[in-house]
């Protein structure tokens, strides 16, 4: 929730739409003409641009946290620096897939709960409980319509993606 | 059911070749994105979706005799775009995206710059980079 408003925050560019086409034979595949697709759907992805540097742009994908789509995170989390997993507090559950993927594909991530008008009903120790979050996991509390906010949430993934890799040996640089 | 998008935003999609109008007869059958990479969904060459795409041709190349999109894709990575901007400003797939790019830096015609990564992830350096840049924002 708040993904396309949260990548708009600090993105240059008017948030962008790709097209990513599912379909339940793309494994593999490499011949259309050969091959009788038995279903295609498009999915849209919105992405955003953050110059940094002059040889330096940082992009930002906001993709769906439903399970059906994570053939995209697949493709995404390939060379990402980290991930931002927005959670709603009303509906905390829905988060899990999310928690559990990021865990598996070993990819550092954060849990930002955005707060509406600055109002968060939840502790931080009852939305770590109920999303079973390890200790070094941060969370970080959000406005995804405040740039400053943004900003703060992607210097702590930055700053956890970096922790992560000094403490595991053979990949530090 | 043809997608609108993708007949907006002044992109139209190319004849179809003979060959391919034979192979996929309904125009409106999903497969219909990939005629224009003559029906392959995979590039030679493995692309990320935010590796950045920089034309490699002459401003005033004669382009008669290259495909509309080669020529989209010339004029639009001018200035430096991602993979996943093309996609976005061409309204073209992302799948057919990558297929098309990566024919084109095998042709000469744009310059690719993949990511540094170090065993599939970011390295240090760069990490440093972004937060520093992050910072400054």
């Amino acid at each position: 929730m708040g993904k396309t408003t949260f990548v708009g925050a600090v993105s240059e560019i008017m948030p962008l739409t790709t097209e990513a086409v599912m379909t339940d034979a793309s494994a593999g595949i490499d011949d259309l003409g050969m091959t009788p697709l038995k279903s295609t759907t498009t999915v849209a992805m919105d992405f955003g641009r953050v110059s940094l540097d002059r040889d330096l742009i940082l992009y930002l994908f906001g993709t769906p946290g439903q399970h059906r789509f994570w053939f995209m995170w697949d493709d995404l989390v390939r060379g990402a620096i980290g991930a931002v997993v927005l959670v709603d507090t009303r509906r905390l559950s829905d988060s899990f897939p999310a928690i559990d993927y990021f865990e598996e594909a070993q990819l550092p991530f954060v849990v930002g709960v955005n707060g509406w008008d600055g109002q968060y009903p939840h502790s931080d120790a009852e939305v770590r409980d109920a999303l079973t979050l390890a200790p070094h996991i941060p969370l970080v509390r959000l406005d995804a319509r405040s740039k400053d906010s943004v900003k703060a949430a992607l210097i702590n993934l930055v700053e956890h993606a970096l922790s992560v890799r000094m403490a595991v040996p053979g990949w530090g640089g | 059911m043809t997608d609108p998008r993708w007949n907006s935003g002044g992109w139209a999609p190319p004849p179809v070749p003979q060959s391919q109008s034979q192979l996929n007869p309904d125009p409106a059958s999903p497969v219909r994105p990939y005629a224009v990479t003559g029906g392959r969904t995979a590039p030679r060459v493995k692309l990320a979706m935010e590796a950045l795409v920089s034309s490699a041709t002459a401003e005033n190349r004669e382009f008669s005799h290259i495909t509309p999109e080669y020529q989209a894709i010339s004029q639009l990575c001018r200035q430096v775009r991602s993979v996943a901007e093309v996609s976005a400003l061409l309204r073209i797939p992302l799948g057919v995206v990558r297929v098309l790019i990566a024919d084109m830096a095998a042709e000469g015609l744009v310059r690719v710059h993949q990511p540094q990564l170090d065993a599939g992830r970011p390295d240090v350096n760069l990490l440093e980079r972004v937060l520093s840049g992050l910072r400054r924002l």
